[in-house]
This record gives structure tokens, C-alpha cells and sequence, in this order.
């Protein structure tokens, strides 16, 4: 199970250039999912799920914390980050950072990423569900990859409550 | 009638129109060809199909062609343990009587090395191999980012 967001100990950048550490995330509720902007699939499928997810949540989604934590530093600066993020809801928030901040919160999610080389390119796999927090940071559950909006909106309700 | 002829030409031009086009070879139907729009031509590109097998002998999808990209490969997504990762896959079994979508989440065309950046709105064409079947040639629509898919009942007529 993730740790509490309270005792998680990580410093990363947004894609709007400031510093975020998980106790910034305190107070309010928390969305937090892995992923990289190479990826032609499962990336662009989470946000536009998610998306669709804050859109349907309306003004309740203003008060969540909605956050991406690329796994691929090495391609994903703030500036790439914030042009990807462009096609998505606005609520989300792209981190990123050193690689050995990137695994200290990874580790602190119990998430897994590993690069794999394709041909001279290489992908990341990496941990696809969508982390949820209450507002002051428990931990309150996890949206499986694609899962179906029917069961992932109450997820987040119970969190915004 | 002029009014007509004006509606005709505005759903052959809406955005949807591509993506809705049937293609047939052999006992193949190939149909909502779609992609994804990309941020520069550095990444890869999406490709997504729907093929049905109307006949009685398997089939199967060995290859991808395009000239939208240096090197197109067929992937499938798979989630274990909650952890998604993206093997190449040889083939993709099209089987007698069934319909196979390559869609979000499962498999999927990769297309590397893109010739330039797909844009919302453009259209290319991809050449699928078929083991039995041979080959067909595709109109692919390019769909925003944030598609899920061709909206297709609202283009047919």
C-alpha cells in the first residue's frame, strides 16, 4: 500500500517550473498517476480518461490535487511536459525531476518503472493505476488502468468528501 | 436540392469522415482507421483499426506499412501486476467470425520515426499485411490527443 502523502519524501518540478514536495499536496484531496509523454497509447488514454473524469467532477475537481509524475526525466522536461499537458483538462499538473527524486516517490507510491530498450529507442513500463488521497493524505485507493468511469467517479467522490 | 447537395458536401467533409470509410480484401472488412496527434515528429504515432472476419479460415495482421513512418510496429499493452508495458508483437490474430479492434489500452500500431508531426484533421494511408488475406491499403484519420475514438454514428449517412 502507497504511503500516507504526509510521510512521503520527495522534491520534483511542475511543468510550470516550481518546486512541489508531497506536503504541499496536504489539505487537499490527491490524484496521482505515473506515465511519460513518448508514450503513444496508454499515457494519452489515462489523461484523456482522466480528463473526462475532472470534466464530469465539475467545480468539486477544482479542490482536487491532479498530478502526473513522469518516469522518463530524460525526455520529459518541465517545457516538454507543459506542451503535452496542453491537450489535456488544465487541472492536471506535470512533475518531474532527477531520476533518483523521481524513484524516492515512485517508492513512496509503491510504483515500479523500468526502462526497456526498443530497437535504438527505448519505452518505460510502468505502474498504470491512478493513486487516490484524502485531504489529509491517507491513502484512499487505486483506479485501475482504463477502468470504467462508472466505477472510477465514486472512487473519487468518497475521496472529495 | 441545392440544399442537399450542400449537406452532402459538409458530411463528406466533416472531421469524422475518414476514420468511417470500409475497406475490404478477401473476407476482411477494415474499418474506423484513426490516429492520435502528435506533439512533433520526435515521437511515436498511434494506429488504430477495427478488422472483421466475415469468413471461415483464421487470419491474422503480420505487417504495417505508411509512409508517415520510417519504422511502423505492431505493439500490444499489456498490464501484469498493474504495471503496464508495451511488447512488440509479431502477429495479431484476426480469427473466423470475429471482429479484432486495435484500440486504447490493447493493441495498437506504433509508428516510429515519423516522417512529421500528425496534425488533428490529416489523413494518411497505411498498408495492413494479412497472412491469408494480403494486403489492403487504409485512409487513417488523425484524431486530437485526447481521442478515444472516431465518432462514426454521427458521420454515417
Amino acid at each position: 500500500m502507497p504511503l500516507p502523502i504526509a510521510e512521503m519524501v520527495f522534491t520534483l518540478t511542475d511543468h510550470r517550473g516550481k518546486t512541489v514536495r508531497p506536503v504541499d499536496w496536504i489539505g487537499r484531496p490527491t490524484l496521482v498517476f505515473f506515465g511519460f509523454t513518448w508514450c503513444p497509447d496508454v499515457c494519452p488514454t489515462t489523461l484523456s480518461d482522466i480528463s473526462g473524469w475532472l470534466e464530469d467532477l465539475g467545480p468539486d475537481a477544482d479542490r482536487l490535487n491532479t498530478v502526473l509524475i513522469s518516469v522518463d526525466p530524460e525526455r520529459d522536461s518541465p517545457d516538454v511536459l507543459a506542451e503535452y499537458l496542453s491537450n489535456f483538462d488544465p487541472r492536471i499538473i506535470g512533475l518531474t525531476g532527477p531520476l533518483a527524486e523521481i524513484e524516492r516517490a515512485a517508492a513512496g507510491f509503491r510504483a515500479r518503472f523500468e526502462k526497456v530498450a526498443q530497437g535504438e529507442h527505448y519505452t518505460m513500463d510502468h505502474t498504470a493505476g491512478v493513486f487516490l488521497f484524502r485531504a489529509d493524505g491517507r491513502f484512499g485507493g487505486i483506479i485501475d488502468y482504463h477502468e470504467d468511469r462508472r466505477f472510477a467517479l465514486p472512487k473519487i467522490r468518497r475521496v472529495l468528501e | 436540392m441545392r440544399t442537399l447537395i450542400l449537406a452532402t458536401a459538409l458530411a463528406l467533409s466533416a472531421p469524422a469522415a475518414f476514420a468511417c470509410e470500409t475497406f475490404t480484401v478477401g473476407d476482411l472488412t477494415v474499418e474506423h482507421a484513426w490516429s492520435r496527434a502528435t506533439i512533433g515528429a520526435g515521437r511515436p504515432g498511434v494506429f488504430y483499426v477495427e478488422i472483421t472476419n466475415a469468413g471461415d479460415t483464421d487470419d491474422a495482421l503480420i505487417g504495417l506499412a505508411t509512409p508517415a513512418a520510417g519504422m511502423p510496429m505492431l505493439h500490444e499493452t499489456v498490464v501484469m501486476d498493474g504495471v503496464a508495458s508495451m511488447p512488440h508483437a509479431m502477429s495479431i490474430p484476426v480469427p473466423a467470425g470475429q471482429t479484432v479492434a486495435l484500440a486504447p489500452g490493447g493493441y495498437h500500431g506504433m509508428l516510429m520515426d515519423l516522417s512529421t508531426a500528425l496534425k488533428e484533421g490529416d489523413s494518411f494511408p497505411v498498408t495492413l499485411t494479412f497472412e491469408k488475406a494480403g494486403e489492403v491499403t487504409v485512409n487513417v484519420e488523425v484524431l486530437s490527443l485526447r481521442a478515444e475514438g472516431p465518432d462514426c454514428e454521427h458521420a454515417a449517412q
